[in-house]
């Protein structure tokens, strides 16, 4: 006899038998066999999140165990796809069921009838460890997938197919343990989204992700497998800053998580990206991409589910030994989605609602990103990057602090800032991050002066800004000479250098060579203008400082030649 | 199929909601059900709990009169549906969509009102450029079709009148685009969809005068039951994806006040015991709310677009506060009116600071507006914002200690204001008019500080600064 449903309220189910499941256990949930989690177990009952409208559902309906936990499947094919929150194929559901999404729809993650080219690496009779590489497949001309053994799994060769077309199904390889057990291998594996992959060891993140925004890598940089979180209130820039790493940053592959938020913006990505090209590889943006969109119109169980489901996949080509960069907005709605689940379980929240273990959850989450040395002794990372989205702009709430102390990025959205059209809206004081001071050897590579141009700018930007309190009691009158151009001075670096519009085709993105060599000639000018004795408003028309700020929109990245010998355009 | 018809005894009555004990598993969660109370008035709800044998059913027109004895339940066997076929054009319905018109109940099949989630890869990009005649969202805040973009009002502040002119104004602009597809469709006017929630009768009079042509009405008033609210939205927005992805139609949904939608959520959710967030706020608010925003959009293939005007007044003029919060989180920007603009007189009182919308970086520039749309409108921006910070030192020490170019803000922001952002309010404006008032304003400051407009672009509208009274160049 199997378990019915005794309990229904919004996303949260419970059934009786509570002995046949086990927790996490994915279990399909009444007559048309709802995707569903075991999340608690009492003497009685068993407690099910539904990834699915609940609707509809009656008690009495039965639910059935699977005996396997949440899974993805990982393999050729994720890239150039777009998700659900559970890896269910949004193209596919589309043609099933139309441009509505049908419930109880199912779909596999992966195409089975694909026929990919597999050239093998290895030969038969070869000792074997876990994530080892098999052999390889051109899944996209960006990227040469490398087919693994599963993690855990280890031991002698004695079937490998020789290089040709192989669908999924296809047995491409078996493996005999030391305990003589027979393992098929595919092209691809499953791996329960809930538990992080192993590696081989962990390896300090100490090379900047170069996204070319000037403010974060000249500022506020992120190294390959760090972590940053971008807090800001509606409508300061966390997308479009969220959108513009994924487009330009220089990882490998993109996981670009839409947890929560608008349909439109996942589309947009979908009509943006296979038509812009990847400044490094000179590939479509998209076929580096995996996208997973559960919008806040989807089921909030299933919402929950995507931050896990895009960690697995980056940590997946992570083990192939590339640098993954997942973004992730919003985190701010999947931590509402675990209150809400929470809640229906009623149990004691702690802050504002939320459940006790957020802090837990969230640490968890960004401790699965980081650099290391994979199974198989390659280097590869994940750098995840959160958008928080706090009620009210209030950034004391309890999402914010917590993501605060489990990254060593912190990139502020500030409200003035982008109510003046001022962007990236991110703010260079109240900003920071714990990499700046590694990857500063990195830059002085480009711009030999670099370290100290940099911190001298944001001494500028300090002193100014303490200035700026003078100016607001007393007016201009109230400062000494020097001090006006201190004021002049942080007015060229916003304007000049730190504003980057994500609509300015020839600064949307901005090279190394490019940033440092601006960083380079912005801080030698002012510096001149300081040490000139003319006046303040004299000595910023002598060298030109207005025609300045124009320089970032006129000269591209492809220019950067002629930044140090600009002298202001037409 | 089952009996419909059961007698039973309520073993709870709380709030909006009722209990009742039932052997029947034949129930499904979020059923709608009918309940027969003593009297006979008939009522309607909906299953929001199932616990073993315990039903928990929300009263729409709450619960007041009823009695746990001899109450007649009629559970429908499907979710609350809407009928619809094209006459539903014209109706004037209740808040639930039920004729208050006089005319005929509704034909055609019935569609569940919580409607589906349209699916991110079958939804078309919204880029096409609407019109509305007001420069302050034409020019610096644009509005798109199958954009969804709220008004954060404030009581006494002329929401209404705003919304009706956008109503009756808007339009496409296929000469501009050489993108539209087909310019007879276009050039048709707007359907509009009006859903009251929870407003005073005049308003709901004012905007069935004003709004001329095709227009289907959904109407909870101040005085109709509050449970109701929560369906109103959902009712007309099922209208609205079948008037849209049916029939072909361009739909603009004006859906007011939503503050008002998010107390009787509030109410509900309290009655359930649901944890609070903020405010008293469920938790789910976020969530409930982009239920009801997310369904604005186009569909590839189709032709009709579901534009969405919300209109909702922020308790103690306060944008921090919950429900313009979780909106401005939803939708695709916002257009915030001001009181302060309002005392000075000026109509429509827009805030521009707060106010965005962020489908206009891709629907405004070459090929849909103008090129110089994008550049001018963050010249615009960056000017206005200077002018806020230039206004708040002249406060504290006086206009006369403010240097010569903090003067010129000054004197910027107070044209800007009475001659861009106030218009009459019948005053419909072409994009060009707009930009023209525009740069007319800029001629007010330096040229030198124009530094978001190109050289080339300056260069164009040099003889602005040269007629310009101020005289201030280089
Ligand atoms: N780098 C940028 N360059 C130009 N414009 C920008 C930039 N960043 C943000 N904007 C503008 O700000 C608007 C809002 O940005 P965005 O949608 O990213 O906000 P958000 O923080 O994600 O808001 P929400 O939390 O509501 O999703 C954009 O539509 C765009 O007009
Ligand atoms: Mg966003």
């Amino acid at each position: 006899m199997s378990a019915k449903i005794t309990r229904i309220s919004g996303p949260v189910v419970a059934c009786d038998r509570s002995e046949l499941f086990a927790m996490g256990e994915r279990v399909a949930v009444g007559k048309i066999s709802l995707v569903g989690e075991v999340i608690r177990i009492t003497t009685e009952f068993a407690f099910i999140q539904v990834y699915e409208d609940t609707m509809e559902l009656k008690i009495g309906e039965p639910v059935a165990a699977t005996g396997s936990s949440i899974m993805v499947e990982l393999g050729p094919g994720l890239l150039t796809t777009i998700y659900d929150g559970i890896q269910r194929p949004l193209i596919t559901l589309q043609q099933q069921s139309g441009d509505f999404i049908a419930r109880g729809a199912a779909a596999d993650a992966l195409n089975r009838e694909r026929i990919w080219q597999f050239i093998p690496s290895q030969c038969v009779g070869a000792s074997l460890s876990a994530g080892s590489i098999l052999g390889t497949v051109q899944e996209t001309a960006a990227i040469n997938h490398k087919i693994l053994v599963p993690p855990l799994l280890s031991g002698r060769l004695i079937y490998l197919v020789e290089e040709g077309g192989y669908q999924l199904s296809d047995v491409i390889a078996k493996l005999k343990t030391d305990k003589g057990e027979e393992h098929n291998l595919y092209l691809y594996q499953r791996w329960p989204v809930r538990t992080k992959r192993p590696v081989g060891k962990r390896l300090t993140p100490d090379l900047p992700l170069v996204t070319g925004q000037r403010i974060i890598d000249t500022l506020f940089p992120i190294a390959k497998g760090g972590t940053a979180a971008m807090p800001g209130g509606f409508g300061t820039g966390k997308t479009v800053t969220q959108h513009n790493l994924a487009k330009w940053c220089d990882a490998d592959v993109i996981v670009y998580i839409g947890c929560g938020e608008r349909g439109n913006e996942m589309t947009g990505v979908l009509t943006d990206f296979p038509n812009l090209i990847d400044p490094a590889t000179g590939c479509r943006l998209i076929e580096r991409t995996v996208m997973i969109a559960n919008t806040s119109n989807m089921p909030v169980a299933a919402r929950e589910a995507s931050i896990y489901t895009g960690i697995t996949v980056a940590e997946y080509f992570r083990d192939q030994g590339l640098d993954v960069a997942l973004m992730a907005d919003s985190t701010s709605r999947w931590a509402e989605a675990l209150r809400e689940i929470s809640g229906r379980l009623e149990e004691m929240p702690a802050e504002d609602g939320f459940p006790a273990y957020l802090p837990t959850r969230t640490a968890e989450f960004y401790e699965r990103s980081g650099k290391v040395q994979t199974l198989s002794g390659e280097v590869g990372s994940v750098t995840s990057i959160g958008a928080v989205s706090p009620p009210g702009g209030d950034f004391s709430e309890p999402v914010t602090l917590h993501t605060q102390r489990f990254v060593k990025a912190f990139w502020v959205l500030d409200k003035m800032l982008a109510n003046a059209r001022f962007f990236p809206a991110i703010h260079p004081l109240d900003s920071y991050s714990e990499y700046a001071a590694e990857l500063g050897q990195w830059w002085s590579k480009l711009s030999p002066q670099w370290q100290q141009d940099r911190d001298q700018l944001l001494r500028l930007l300090m002193e100014a800004d303490k200035l700026q309190g003078i100016i607001r009691i007393m007016g201009e009158e109230g400062l000494s000479d020097h001090q006006r151009k201190i004021v002049m001075a942080e007015r060229i670096i916003k304007e000049g250098f730190l504003q980057q519009s994500a609509f300015s085709p020839k600064d949307r993105y901005a090279s190394p060579e490019k940033q440092a060599l601006m960083l380079q000639l912005i801080m030698r000018r002012l510096n001149q203008m300081l040490d000139d004795p003319s006046p303040a408003a004299e000595a910023v028309k002598k060298f030109a400082l207005i025609e300045l700020i124009r320089l970032k929109d006129d000269l591209g990245s492809d220019e950067s030649d002629k930044i140090l010998s600009w002298q202001g355009g037409s | 199929m089952k009996d419909p018809v059961i007698y039973t005894q309520l073993d709870r009555i709380e709030g909006p909601l009722i209990a009742m004990l039932l052997e029947l598993s034949d129930i499904g969660y979020g059923e709608a059900v009918q309940l027969v109370d003593k009297q006979g008035r008939t009522r309607n709800g909906r299953v929001v709990l199932m616990d073993g044998e315990k039903v928990t059913i929300e009263v729409f027109q709450g619960t007041a009169g009823l009695a746990k004895e001899n109450m007649r339940t009629r559970f429908l066997g499907r979710p609350i549906t809407l009928n619809l076929d094209p006459s539903i054009i014209g109706r004037r319905l209740s808040g639930m969509g039920e004729p208050i018109d006089g005319g005929p109940p509704l034909a055609g099949s019935g569609r569940d009102i919580n409607g589906s989630v349209i699916n991110p890869t079958a939804r078309a990009y919204p880029q096409e450029f609407v019109q509305t005649g007001i420069s302050s969202i034409d020019l610096m805040n644009t509005l798109v079709r199958g954009q969804k973009l709220p008004i954060f009002s404030s009581s006494g502040l002329p929401h209404d009148q705003l919304a009706i002119q956008i109503a009756q104004q808007a339009r496409i602009r296929p000469d501009l685009s050489g993108h539209t597809q087909d310019l007879n469709d276009s050039s048709k006017e707007l359907v509009v969809v009006f859903a009251a929630i929870g407003v005073k009768h005049d308003v709901a009079v004012r905007f069935a005068e004003e709004i001329s042509g095709r227009t289907v009405s959904f109407l909870n008033l101040a005085d109709d039951p509050v449970m109701e609210r929560l369906l109103t939205p959902r009712a007309a927005l099922t209208a609205a994806e079948y008037l849209a992805f049916e029939l072909g139609l361009h739909v603009l949904v004006i859906l007011t006040d939503m503050t008002v939608y998010g107390e009787a959520l509030r109410e509900v959710a309290s009655a359930r015991g649901d944890v609070p967030s903020r405010k008293g706020y469920p938790g789910y608010l976020y969530s409930d709310l982009a239920a009801l925003f997310e369904r604005a959009g186009q569909i590839k293939g189709k032709k009709g677009s579901i534009t969405q005007l919300p209109i909702l007044t922020m308790p103690n003029d306060d944008i921090t506060h919950p429900i313009p919060d979780l909106t401005g989180y939803i939708t695709e920007g916002q257009i915030v009116l001001s009181r302060d603009l309002h005392r000075q007189g000026i109509y429509p009182p827009i805030e521009l600071l707060p106010s965005l919308s962020r489908l206009m970086g891709d629907s405004v520039g070459e090929g849909y507006t103008r090129n110089d749309h994008l550049p001018l409108m963050e010249q615009l921006y960056a000017a206005y914002a200077r002018r806020d910070e230039v206004r708040m030192m002249s406060r504290i020490m006086g206009e006369d200690d403010l240097s010569e170019i903090d003067k010129c803000y000054l004197k910027f922001g107070k044209q800007f204001e009475q001659h861009f952002i106030a218009q009459g309010a019948g005053e419909n404006r072409s994009i060009e008019q707009s930009l023209a008032i525009g740069w007319q304003c800029l001629s007010r400051l330096p040229v030198r500080e124009m530094t978001r407009l190109s050289k080339e672009e300056l260069a164009k509208h040099q003889d602005i600064w040269q007629t310009s009274s101020i005289g201030v160049t280089d």
